[in-house]
Order: C-alpha cells, then sequence, then structure tokens
C-alpha cells in the first residue's frame, strides 16, 4: 500500500467516524451539526471535507524567539483534531506564514493567504503594528479575522472592523488589575513604572493610574530596538522607587534585570504577562549576559499575572491534555508556554467552528463568536467578552509570584472591563477539558 | 559598421582590463552605447525612443494584469514600490557613484505624507497627494544631499545609515500625529468611475480595490522609469557618469562636483518618495517597523544584482526581491519542511545566491548579460574586419 493510498483510507475512515457520530446525534467528534445535512463547500476554503485556516507570525528575526513556538502549538492541536475526525467531518488545513514582525511582510503573505490560498478565515495574526496593517484589508473582503495574538483594543471596534476579535486580556484591564493588586497588598510602596513606548505601555499604565495615581514616583519609557535601558532603569532608581511594574516585552524583562544588578538596584519587580515567560527571559538572560547569568532565577519572588494554564502546572488538567496532544505531533521540542497558547487559541477556533454550523458562510463564522462565545468554556480562566457589541477577548486574570520554574497564585481570578468598570472575583468554576480533548459546541443557528 | 565597432570595442575592454568600477556598472554605461549604435528597431530619437518603449511595456502591463488573477496583481504592486525606489538609487550609485543606506528613511517619508494627507476630510487628488510626497521627500534628499555632496565611500554609508535608523523614531517620537509604533492606517482611495468601465470593458470582472492599487503601482513605475530613463541618457546622466569616473577631468571641464551630486541625489530622493508614497497604499499602513535598515539594505539588493545604473537591472532586483524568497519558501515547504525552518532557509539560500551572482556576475544580471552580448558583438565585427 503506498503512502498516499493509505493516507486516503485513513481519511476516508476519519469522516465515516464523524459521520456516524454525526447521524447519531453528535458526539464527542465535534461532529454537532445535526446530521441529516451533507457537507457543502459553503463558502470561500471551505470543501466537503477541508477548511483552511491561514496567520501570519514572525518565524524569522527579533521577535522570532518564543513567537515562533506558538503555530507549532496550534498545528499540534489541529492535527489531534483532524486524527480524531475533523470538526464536522472536515480537515482543518493550517497555513501559517513568515512575516519577520515587518508590516510589509505582513501585508504581503495576508495577501496571499487571502487571494491565493483562499483561506476561509485568518486565525491569531501575531502583533499590534503588523496585524494593524491587515485588518482594513481582511474586513472590507469580509474574511473573519479571530482571536488577534495581541493585548492591544484596536481589535475591539464592532463598527470600523466588524470581523476582527481580540483573544487575550487587554493590557488596559492587565493594568487595572495589577493596579489594584498593588494599591491593596503595597499601600507604601513607592511605585516606578518600565513602559514599551507603544499602546502596550500607555494601556497599561494608563489602567494602573486608576488605582495607584498617588503612588507613581516615576514613569520611563523605552523604545523598542534601543537595548540600552541604563538611563530609565538609573532613573527610577533615583526616584527611589521601591516597586516596579514592568509594561514590556520579555527581551526587555532580561535587559531590566540585568541593568538593575548592574546598578546594585534591587526592587521589588512586578512584569506584565508578556514579558515574564521565565523559560525564555531564561535562556535570553543566558544569551545577554554572555553565560553569567545562566537561569532565571533572578525573575525568583517576580510578580506577574497569568490568563491561560502553563506549563509549570503540571498537575493543570489543560496542561495534561497539552502534554498528550504535543507528544503525539511528534513535533520537536518541549511543551513550552507559547505552544501551550497556540493550543489554546486552536481550542477557541474549533469551538468557533462548530458553532458556525455545519456549512458555515463567514458571516456565520463571525455571528457564531458574536452570539456564543461569551459562553464558551475552555482553558482560559475568565470568560470571553464577546458579544454583537464588542470583540473583546477575556475578561480577566490571576495575579501569581515566580518562583524557581513554577509560580504560585496569589489572587482568585478577577475580572473587569475597560474604563472604570469594577474588578471582582470570577465566581465561575475553572473548566476542564472534556474527556476526548474536543469541545463540543451546539450550532447557534 | 565602424560607428558599431567603436563603443562596442571600448566598453569591452573596459571589461577586460577588470577595472572594477567600470566593469561593476557596466550596465549602466552598455546601455548607452546600445543607444548610439546596433541593428535596433526602434527610432534613433532618444525621446522617442523612450515614448515607444513606453506604451509597449503599459500595453504589457495591462495583458499582465488582466491575464493573472487577483493575488499576482497585489504581489505587483510590491514589484513596483521596490523598483521604484531601486531606479532612483541605482541613478545615485551606479550613475553618480555615490551610495546610500538611508533611502528606506526616505521612502518613509513619502510613506508617512500619503498616509496624512489621504487620511483628511476631504482628501485631496491622488497625483497632488503623490506629488507632494515627491516634493517633501526631494526636499529631504537636498538636505541630505548638501551632507552627502562632502562625503565620500564609508563616510558617506555612515552618515545615511544614520538617516535610516533615526528618522523612523520620529514617528514614535511625534505619536499625536504620525500614529507612534502601531502606525498610521491607509485608507484605499475611491476607485473612478471610468477606470470600472475600463476593467469591465477590457476583462469582463469587476474591479477590486486590489486591482485598482495594483494600477496605480503599475503607472507610477512607468511614469518614473520613462523620466528617469531620459535624464540618464540626456546631458544630465551624461555629467553624472562624468562625476562618476573622473573627478579630476570632470572638474577640469568645468563641472561643479558638489552641485551635481546634490542634484543626483535629489532626483533620487524624489523616487524614494513617490516609491514611499505607493508603499503607502500597497501595504495599507505606514509603521516605523516598515522603514528599518533592512528595507534601504534590500534596495541595495536589488540594483546590486540586477545590475548597477540599468533601470532594467533595479527592476529585475525587484522582481527577485518580491518573488525570490517566497519561491524558495514554497520549494522548502514541498520539501516537507515547516513553515518556521523554510523561512530561515530561504534567508540563507537568498544570501548565497547573492554571493553567487557577486562572483560570477559583478556586473549584476543585466550588466553581465549586455557584457556578452556586446562581447560577442565585438569579436563577430572583428572577425568580419
Amino acid at each position: 500500500m503506498t503512502r498516499s493510498s493509505r493516507r486516503l483510507v485513513g481519511l476516508v475512515a476519519a469522516a465515516t467516524v464523524a459521520s456516524t457520530l454525526a447521524a447519531c446525534g453528535g458526539g464527542d467528534s465535534g461532529g454537532g451539526g445535526g446530521g441529516s445535512e451533507e457537507n457543502e463547500a459553503s463558502d470561500v476554503g471551505i470543501t466537503e471535507d477541508t477548511i483552511r485556516i491561514g496567520a501570519h507570525y514572525p518565524l524569522t528575526g527579533v521577535a522570532a524567539p518564543g513567537y515562533s513556538e506558538i503555530p507549532t502549538g496550534v498545528q499540534a492541536y489541529f492535527d489531534y483534531v483532524n486524527a480524531n475526525g475533523g470538526v464536522n467531518g472536515r480537515q482543518i488545513e493550517w497555513i501559517y506564514r513568515d512575516d519577520a514582525y515587518n508590516p510589509t511582510n505582513t501585508s504581503q503573505v495576508v495577501n496571499q493567504l487571502v487571494l491565493e490560498d483562499e483561506v476561509f478565515a485568518i486565525m491569531g495574526g501575531l502583533g499590534t503594528p503588523t496585524h494593524n496593517a491587515v485588518t482594513d484589508f481582511l474586513n472590507s473582503e469580509g474574511v473573519p479575522d479571530l482571536f488577534v495574538a495581541s493585548g492591544s483594543r484596536l481589535w475591539d471596534d464592532v463598527e470600523e472592523k466588524p470581523t476582527t476579535f481580540g483573544w487575550q486580556p487587554d493590557y488596559e484591564i492587565e493594568g487595572k488589575i495589577i493596579g489594584q493588586y498593588v494599591a491593596e497588598n503595597f499601600p507604601d510602596a513607592k511605585v516606578g513604572l518600565f513602559l514599551q513606548g507603544d499602546d502596550f505601555g500607555e494601556d497599561g499604565a494608563a489602567g494602573a493610574k486608576q488605582y495607584l495615581e498617588d503612588q507613581i514616583v516615576a514613569e520611563e519609557t523605552y523604545v523598542p530596538g534601543n537595548t540600552d535601558v541604563r538611563p530609565q532603569i538609573s532613573a527610577l532608581q533615583a526616584a527611589g522607587a521601591d516597586l516596579v511594574l514592568g509594561f514590556n516585552v520579555p527581551s526587555y524583562t532580561a535587559l531590566s534585570q540585568l541593568t538593575a544588578l548592574q546598578l546594585g538596584y534591587d526592587p521589588q519587580w512586578f512584569y506584565s504577562n508578556v514579558g515574564s515567560d521565565p523559560a525564555l527571559v531564561g535562556s535570553l538572560l543566558a544569551r545577554f549576559s554572555e553565560g553569567a547569568v545562566s537561569d532565571a532565577s533572578l525573575l525568583d519572588g517576580v510578580l506577574t499575572t497569568e490568563y491561560i494554564p502553563t506549563v509549570d502546572t503540571p498537575d493543570n488538567p489543560w496542561i495534561q491534555l497539552y502534554q498528550r496532544v504535543w507528544e503525539e505531533s511528534g513535533q520537536e521540542g518541549e511543551l513550552t508556554n507559547y505552544r501551550a497558547y497556540g493550543m489554546s487559541q486552536a481550542y477557541t477556533m474549533v469551538q468557533a467552528l462548530q458553532a458556525a454550523g455545519q456549512n458555515p458562510t463567514r458571516d456565520d463564522l463571525v455571528a457564531a463568536v458574536e452570539q456564543a462565545g461569551a459562553d464558551w468554556e475552555g482553558p482560559g480562566f475568565a470568560p470571553f467578552r464577546y458579544s454583537e457589541d464588542r470583540h473583546a477577548g477575556y475578561s480577566g486574570m490571576l495575579v501569581s509570584r515566580i518562583a524557581g520554574q513554577g509560580s504560585e497564585e496569589l489572587t482568585p481570578v478577577l475580572v473587569t472591563d475597560n474604563g472604570d468598570a469594577e474588578i471582582e472575583e470570577y465566581d465561575g468554576e475553572a473548566a476542564t477539558p472534556p474527556e476526548s480533548g474536543i469541545p463540543d459546541e451546539e450550532p447557534v443557528n | 559598421m565602424s560607428d558599431l565597432q567603436t563603443p562596442a570595442s571600448s566598453a569591452a575592454a573596459g571589461a577586460a582590463t577588470s577595472d572594477a568600477p567600470v566593469s561593476a556598472t557596466a550596465a549602466a554605461n552598455a546601455s548607452s552605447a546600445q543607444a548610439t549604435g546596433g541593428r535596433t528597431l526602434l527610432p534613433r530619437n532618444t525621446l522617442l525612443r523612450h515614448l515607444l518603449v513606453l506604451v509597449l511595456c503599459a500595453v504589457g502591463a495591462v495583458v499582465l494584469l488582466e491575464s493573472t488573477d487577483l493575488g499576482f496583481n497585489a504581489q505587483i504592486g510590491y514589484v513596483a514600490f521596490y523598483a521604484i525606489a531601486a531606479g532612483g538609487l541605482t541613478l545615485l550609485t551606479g550613475l553618480n557613484g555615490q551610495i546610500s543606506l538611508g533611502h528606506g528613511a526616505l521612502m518613509a517619508v513619502g510613506g508617512y505624507t500619503t498616509a496624512l494627507l489621504l487620511d483628511a476630510e476631504e482628501p485631496l487628488p491622488l497625483v497632488v497627494i503623490f506629488l507632494a510626497a515627491v516634493a517633501l521627500t526631494a526636499l529631504v534628499g537636498a538636505v541630505v544631499g548638501v551632507a552627502a555632496a562632502r562625503l565620500h565611500g564609508p563616510y558617506l554609508a555612515g552618515a545615511t545609515l544614520a538617516l535610516a535608523v533615526g528618522l523612523p523614531g520620529l514617528a514614535l517620537y511625534f505619536k499625536e500625529t504620525l500614529g507612534g509604533e502601531q502606525g498610521l492606517t491607509v485608507s484605499t482611495p475611491d476607485r473612478p468611475e471610468w477606470f470600472t468601465e475600463t476593467i469591465r470593458t477590457l476583462s469582463g470582472g469587476s474591479p477590486s480595490g486590489v486591482k485598482w492599487i495594483a494600477y496605480i503601482s503599475v503607472a507610477c513605475l512607468l511614469v518614473t522609469y520613462f523620466l528617469l530613463a531620459n535624464l540618464m541618457r540626456s546631458r544630465v546622466g551624461r555629467t553624472w557618469r562624468a562625476v562618476r569616473d573622473q573627478e579630476v577631468a570632470a572638474e577640469l571641464a568645468g563641472i561643479d562636483l558638489g552641485a551635481w551630486r546634490v542634484t543626483a541625489f535629489v532626483v533620487s530622493a524624489a523616487a524614494a518618495g513617490l516609491a514611499g508614497a505607493v508603499l503607502a497604499l500597497v501595504v495599507r499602513l505606514t509603521a516605523p517597523t516598515a522603514f528599518t535598515i533592512v528595507l534601504s539594505l534590500s534596495l541595495l539588493t536589488a540594483i546590486v544584482i540586477g545590475g548597477l545604473g540599468s533601470l532594467f537591472g533595479a527592476l529585475v532586483g525587484s522582481v527577485l526581491l518580491v518573488f525570490l524568497p517566497r519561491l524558495l519558501r514554497d520549494a522548502g515547504e514541498s520539501l516537507d519542511m515547516d513553515a518556521a525552518q523554510a523561512a530561515e532557509i530561504s534567508y540563507v539560500v537568498y544570501g548565497v545566491i547573492l554571493v553567487v551572482v557577486m562572483l560570477f556576475a559583478p556586473a549584476g544580471l543585466v550588466g553581465s548579460v549586455r557584457l556578452a552580448l556586446l562581447r560577442s558583438r565585438a569579436r563577430r565585427s572583428a572577425a568580419r574586419g
């Protein structure tokens, strides 16, 4: 038997299983389509047995470390779903391309994905300036632009960008949750802000200031690309800040730690979720210090936030699922937090595709996220904020402390919204993954 | 036969001495030699000949755009803005002998001008916006050019490098107007009625925004190349060559070296400004990350690989710049590599190709082909006696 005919038999078998299950009223392989209809090529990028999803990531260049692992996690989860019959009997084809974190490249590869590869939807496009270059195009072409991998508030704009959806908690609500935690637990601290000079730093600072206006003694901004942060760190030291909030990317976590070490400056550090991955920061520390600092031990005791499970909690049922999926995919390397992030996005994507119905159009997919998204249970600690008027992602996170290679949770899950919405404890239960590891959402129509 | 023999053999002789600057810019010299002789059906008059080529290219471009799919049309826009900027740079480097690592920054000036003007409530006509972008960039080019005229070789490279690194930072500093890190989005200008009608009669399809932008880009490319080609064949072009090849002789002939260097920089910057304007439309965003030093280096790569001093070479280089990484990536993926490996490998292979071209065709692709043609012609005419 040749390789291709084996694959064909496998496909037919998988399709048979899926359609049988669908006929039985929906089973655990995602056959929630009602069963009476047959699969049709209902829109661009959908055939009877495939559905094509595209994305852009920095696979090369300065932003590649860490971020280039995300699509391999997505790949692993989609492979897992495909091996178990796909979504409504359709195999997910996942195409991702390199944009090297340059908006010119992003628009070029997204043109290619939409016009040549003819994808059904774009998912998890990474980066604020990069993705900002393609939202107008995607919306004018009516392509669903789901789960942008950036915490900017640009993606929550139903009027101008009706097909674009955020996914992770935006930087402003993260700033609010951090601000309130510091105000309650360190009421006497003199707070310094270490900010990236774009909307990431600005939104984060705006959120934190709602609670910390009186405590902030210094506010320092760095320009991404300039690797000398000594002026900023010494200014924070001179202002006497004994607690520094960092809204920065991982490489600047490493740089700020090394610079503070050189200056003999030892405040309590609090890094936002984006900049705090211990594994990546550890390897960056080793590289930047040319081996003088060999691991992430500098980060011991640093405060941060979490909104999805991380790989340092091997007992978490989601991480156990991801571990299994990752091993089955047979790709090189370990399960990392970036791969777990990719799998969490892929899980949400499968929920969206199931909710869109058996023969969805692009409009159906957007409508499904708007109508059902807020109720989806998944890896996220807090629910999404999706509705017909909002396209904002997760509504909350918790504060934790990095300890060795692990972390300990300091607060329950806190949920809030943009502006002056109150911060509340989330009263829902933490969701566990279904037995099969694949969601089973009802179609919305 | 004698009018054919003289320029041909002299160009070949120049290459035979392997005098580096002469053979590296063979593409520029050879084309002027071709204009004075050779069996060609094109008219002798430079302006007429260029007009004819312009019309032929325009027809060819329409056929190309209408016979290919939208995805290809979109890629043409990228080729166009690289080629416009590379055309300006090849004039500066190939014809006038100045190097610039700052053309990416000059493109940013054109791009941001376009983005800001298009954002207005009642935007000006597109042509006016493009002219404004060109004018402003030419002005910046004049300022840089005055400094550049005093510098040579690595010092000039250093000064323009500073421009490439520094200028995009202004967008972060003037965050309110220039959008900071996340950039300014550029809305596609409305398609005029006549365009829709024309496309419908031509190919029956209904045009989209992508197609409209592709046509704008190609039109800009053709107009720029027409103007640059005329300039390069004129007294101005000859003066630039004189400044490049023999400073002392040029000065003795009464040429003001500094003034001519500044003019070359201004013309080159104007082209970069238009390229930036087209980039803004094609990419739909102007952000600092789009105008990094990598962009400037890519332009330099394009003109070196295509053949210094030749507009056709700049175009060939730009086509390679857009399509080669993509072809390599697809080839890598068809060999069962994952996307990240294919993307990494494509850069390695791209670099190897660059090195190989430099080793075996130092005059660039177009320059080497022209040299080979001229040599064989010279040999033939020598054999005939």
